[in-house]
């Protein structure tokens, strides 16, 4: 029995190719955009958690310098007869590399390479070795030692011997200790052995994991709201072949196949859906990770400092939630369907009828949990906090909206039905409105697409006006010039300071402010900070006040996360707490910032002399500056002009959201293809509306011309819904999330040439989706059409 | 006694309370006999029927088929009857449109355990549907379609055919044709018959017959 009855259930995907597509594709689609994330997030996690193994980074404890500077090798040897079982780790670039030395002897358990070839003797003789990923070892430039090939190094690291770093770096001192785990008993205080180090207690878990967190979050709430698009067409496509094939539902029930047997075949029919859909949507993922991976490297590089690799490993644990998701997202969208044809009376009327007004009572219930929603979405966006609320409130207000979207379009449709002249026109209206449960997962599909476009151009948009605004002011001096050491940066003062109009020292060193890493940055006085610079909340007189040393400056992201508001003290050393004078914003910086004027700076941190400066000069004295300094010395990379660098910065702010960008247009292709779908799998349904209206005397070219009318104007009202939603997105996004992941808050700037264009974009995918159904409806016979009159009981 | 029906009541829901259809019906029916079940629309004909299939309960009530208390069986059970002891053949044909006719003429025999090619083949012959079996449904005409219905039924052997109106949805010639063949392929297999008609004419060509009124055997 069971064989005959799957043949059967089977034989109506052999009629129904289209609609098995449908099935397939969307649900192909849909765990491809989410495991294509998914791929992305794990390879660089995998990458943060091979910097950690290489380096111990956040696993032990560290001693460094106090002043962020670096620690001698006296210290070193000091700390090591005192008791204290430490291990030098130096780092630094070589070529393209970041090369890290570590001194296998002393250095704590599970730090380094593990691969076959390593043999302590040749790491720490001879000519060494280098161990790394081969395309780390290719960059290297010629060293002399040995490279061996070793993929679990971090990726774009280099590991070898602390001496050989150091000879290769061209160092001296060392940047870090690592402190083992255990320790002797009874061993000196550090202060009272080295009291310019300080000891910095091991983080669980990956530090720039951590960093990074928020840009996974924001990466995993994109995959998420594609693979809902996508679960929205297999939502559709299963509701509708489980419709159609309720009569014959009935049929094999009449016909004896227990309703328990029936189900389970049906469950596994679905079940080798989801797996031969799984399979093609991880692949997809695959390929789409492969794509985008170089650019979120770039992106975590740039934001982060994080190197992750650019080449993608397939990873069982992936590919394994790949096919899980497919499985749970065709759980999702047929559960409704398959629990409806389960509980349906064998004797019922069934028919589309039936379904639509099953479709009626559901919309009540659906415009409850529609209000329940967007209730809720208000009370989070005025109560809550913190990153997970945000994103709540970004999955309640878009999962609301789209449920109330068939409501306000039926309303909408019903008052048109009311103010219609003429029955061709009344009849438009209303068949309209009678379509509308079967495109309406369609058009919440493209609904949703639409207003995370809104959304996330006009976040990106917001964010890249605030940006660039922020980098004319920042970038003020028009070079930047960088010493060696100390003695190069006073003669490099000492030569320019008459020259050119002024001279501003930059220097930075790491703090704790209210326990929040912290740096602290100096500002000589000068009418170019006042002049540029737009602070966010002043007190009167900021820069003045600055100057004469009353009072600090703090970032956006400091004084919200350490709570502090003008006037509060900032606590800066044991005797030292200054008010905060004003708040500047800082994007794009983890850490937070306090500037102090250069005095006080100097007072702070007397060992450290600034070797950076912006320059102030007439743009036509820049050649003649830049010759003066190379003639001192300084290589001509130590020279960065000011466009330069804000070239620099905006390319990474480019390569940031060129992923999100990436995944917008996904995802509306996505909204495209849902819309093509539906209109084509109801285009066949149709023939028993539209063939009275052509028997009564419209032409067929007619008709069509009307349904492809149809979806425009569904399209457009649509895209009047998706207008206000999307720009609610987008001030959670700014307001709430970024204030939440990155501690600041952009101006929202409405960019209404861009929304014109998606919508005209959307009436054209709604019109080319709906122009296939629409010839075939011109160029049915009118044998077919008076078929329905024929097959009608 | 084949099929055996005792103080049968059914009702339905309606908007001002219960509405009775059946109000107690006593019935039998033989192995090998035909009876024709004749009333007006609503009279309870079909109800009458779907509970003798099994494909509604009673509200009180006994039915026997071959042996088994209908009545005390399960959904399972109640399917399994349906499978082995009972055939239906319906108004609307309810072939399924994905299935070419050769499947379903088969369909039911396989999921009974029954299928025979031979049988299946001389049914489609005798009742002219050899150069139709590659066909879907769809493609047949009224009379075909209730001719392939029939054969699915008797290929699977049951001991009971309930036929609902079965000519109902043809023309006076292919419904006699129709019910002609039905009739004497029954008859060939040693099945009993229970036939809902409007037809007098057609209720005359059958053993026996009865009349249902108001809820009640006239």
């Amino acid at each position: 029995m069971t064989g005959a009855v799957f043949h059967a259930l089977l034989s109506h995907w052999r009629r129904a190719p289209l609609q098995l597509f449908t099935l397939i594709a969307g649900l192909a689609l849909a765990t491809g955009l989410w495991s294509g994330v998914q791929a992305i997030n794990a390879e660089a996690r995998a990458s943060y958690d091979a910097a950690a193994a290489t380096l111990g980074e956040g696993r032990f404890a560290r001693i460094e310098a106090a002043t962020g500077g670096e620690v001698t090798q006296a210290q070193y040897v000091a700390l090591r007869r005192a008791g204290w079982l430490v291990s030098p780790v130096v780092q630094g670039r070589l070529g393209g590399v970041r090369l890290v030395g570590i001194d296998p002897l002393t250095a704590p358990g599970g730090i380094g390479p593990a691969a076959e070839e390593a043999d302590i003797s040749a790491f720490l003789g001879g000519a060494g070795q280098i161990f790394g990923r081969a395309e780390v070892l290719a960059a290297l430039p010629e060293t002399g030692a040995e490279p061996v090939l070793a993929p679990d190094v971090a990726p774009g690291t280099a590991l070898t011997d602390i001496s050989l770093a150091l000879r290769l770096l061209k160092r001296d001192s060392i940047d870090a200790l690592l402190v083992a785990p255990e320790q002797p008993i009874g061993r000196p205080e550090l202060a009272e052995i080295a009291p310019d180090l300080v000891l910095r207690p091991p983080q669980p878990g990956s530090e720039v994991g951590r960093l990074t967190d928020s840009f996974h979050l924001n990466l995993t709430a994109f995959g998420l709201l594609c693979f809902a698009v996508g679960i929205f067409i297999v939502h559709g496509a299963v509701g509708l072949a489980f419709e159609q094939r309720r009569p014959v539902i009935r049929t094999l029930r009449a016909l004896g196949v227990p309703l328990r047997r029936l189900v389970a075949l049906m469950l596994l029919e679905l079940l080798a859906f989801a797996l031969v859909a799984g399979v093609i949507g991880v692949g997809l993922g695959w390929l789409l990770a492969a794509r985008l991976l170089p650019d979120v490297a770039a992106t975590l590089r740039g934001l982060y400092g994080a190197d992750v690799a650019g080449g993608l490993a397939l990873r069982p644990a992936w590919w394994l939630s790949g096919l899980g998701i497919a499985v749970l997202g065709t759980g999702l969208a047929a559960g409704a369907a398959l629990w409806r044809i389960a509980t349906m009376p064998l004797l019922a009327a069934g028919g589309r009828r039936a379904w639509a007004m099953a479709e009626a009572r559901m919309a009540r219930g659906q415009g409850a949990a529609a209000l329940a929603l967007l209730l809720l979405a208000a009370g989070l966006a005025v109560w809550g906090e913190g990153l997970v609320a945000g994103f709540a409130l970004l999955g309640a207000g878009l999962i609301g909206a789209a449920l109330a979207l068939p409501l306000l379009l039926g309303a909408a449709l019903g008052l048109a039905a009311r103010l219609a002249h003429g029955p061709l026109m009344q009849w438009f209206w209303a068949d309209t409105r009678q379509q509308l449960p079967g495109l309406s997962l369609a058009l919440m599909a493209l609904m949703l697409a639409m207003a995370a476009n809104i959304g996330v151009s006009t976040m990106v948009g917001s964010f890249r006006a605030t940006f660039a605004e922020f980098l004319d002011q920042r970038l003020a001096p028009e070079l930047y010039v960088e010493t060696a050491d100390d003695a190069q940066a006073r003669a490099v003062e000492a030569l320019l300071a008459p020259r050119i109009r002024a001279v501003l020292p930059l220097a930075s060193v790491e703090i704790e402010v209210e326990g929040i890493p912290t740096e602290l940055n100096l500002a000589r006085p000068d009418p170019t900070y006042p002049e540029n610079w737009r602070l966010l909340r002043a007190t009167e007189r900021p820069w003045e006040r600055l100057a004469a040393g009353e009072g600090v400056l703090v970032s956006e992201q400091l004084a919200r996360r350490a709570g502090l508001s003008l006037g509060d003290p900032v606590r800066l050393g044991p005797e030292t707490a200054l008010p905060v004078l004003g708040i500047h914003g800082d994007y794009g910086n983890p850490l937070g910032q306090v500037i102090v004027t250069e005095a006080l700076f100097a007072q702070l941190q007397p060992e450290i002399v600034p070797r950076r400066f912006g320059l102030r000069l007439d743009p036509a004295e820049v050649p003649e500056i830049r010759a003066a300094l190379t003639g001192m010395g300084l290589p001509e990379g130590a020279i960065t002009d000011q466009a330069a660098v804000k070239r620099f910065s905006m390319q990474v702010f480019e390569r940031t959201f060129a992923v999100t960008a990436a995944l917008n247009v996904l995802t509306l292709a996505v909204a495209g293809f849902a819309m093509l779908m539906s209109l084509l799998t109801l285009a066949a349904l149709r023939l028993p509306q539209l063939a009275p209206v052509w028997a009564l005397g419209l032409t067929r070219r007619r008709l069509a011309a009307l349904e492809m009318g149809r979806a425009v104007l569904l399209a457009a009202l649509t895209a009047v819904v998706a207008l206000p939603v999307g720009l609610a997105l987008a001030w959670v996004l700014l307001a709430v999330v970024n204030v939440a992941a990155f501690g600041w808050r952009l101006p929202m700037t409405a960019f209404p040439w861009d929304y014109a264009r998606l919508g005209l974009f959307a009436l054209l995918a709604a019109g080319l989706a709906a122009l296939w159904p629409a010839i075939r409806l011109a160029r049915t016979p009118p044998a077919a059409l008076l078929g329905v009159f024929a097959h009608e009981r | 006694m084949l099929l055996r029906l005792r103080d049968i009541h059914k009702s339905f829901a309606g908007a001002e309370g219960p509405v009775p259809v059946l109000r107690g019906v006593d019935l039998d029916l033989a192995a090998g006999e035909s009876l024709a079940l004749t009333g007006e629309s609503g009279s309870g004909k079909s109800t009458l029927l779907h509970l003798v299939g099994g494909l509604d309960r009673p509200d009180r009530g006994r039915i026997e088929v071959a042996g088994t208390e209908v009545t005390a069986l399960d959904d399972s059970g109640r399917a399994a009857l349906r499978r082995g002891t009972v055939g239906v053949v319906f108004q609307q044909f309810n072939l399924i449109p994905s299935l070419t006719v050769g499947d379903n003429i088969a369909f039911q025999a396989r999921i009974a355990g029954r299928h025979e090619p031979v049988r299946a083949t001389a049914l489609a012959e005798r009742l002219g549907l050899a150069p139709h079996l590659a066909k879907y449904p769809e493609q047949l005409s009224g009379g075909q379609q209730q001719r392939c219905a029939i054969a699915r039924t008797l290929a699977a052997r049951p001991a009971l055919v309930l036929a609902d109106e079965p000519t109902g949805n043809l023309d006076e010639a292919t419904a006699e044709e129709v019910l002609g063949a039905m009739l004497e392929l029954v008859a060939e297999t040693g099945a009993a018959l229970l036939m809902v008609t409007h037809s007098q004419h057609h209720a005359a060509r059958m053993g026996r017959r009865l009349h249902l009124h108001a809820g009640r055997i006239a």
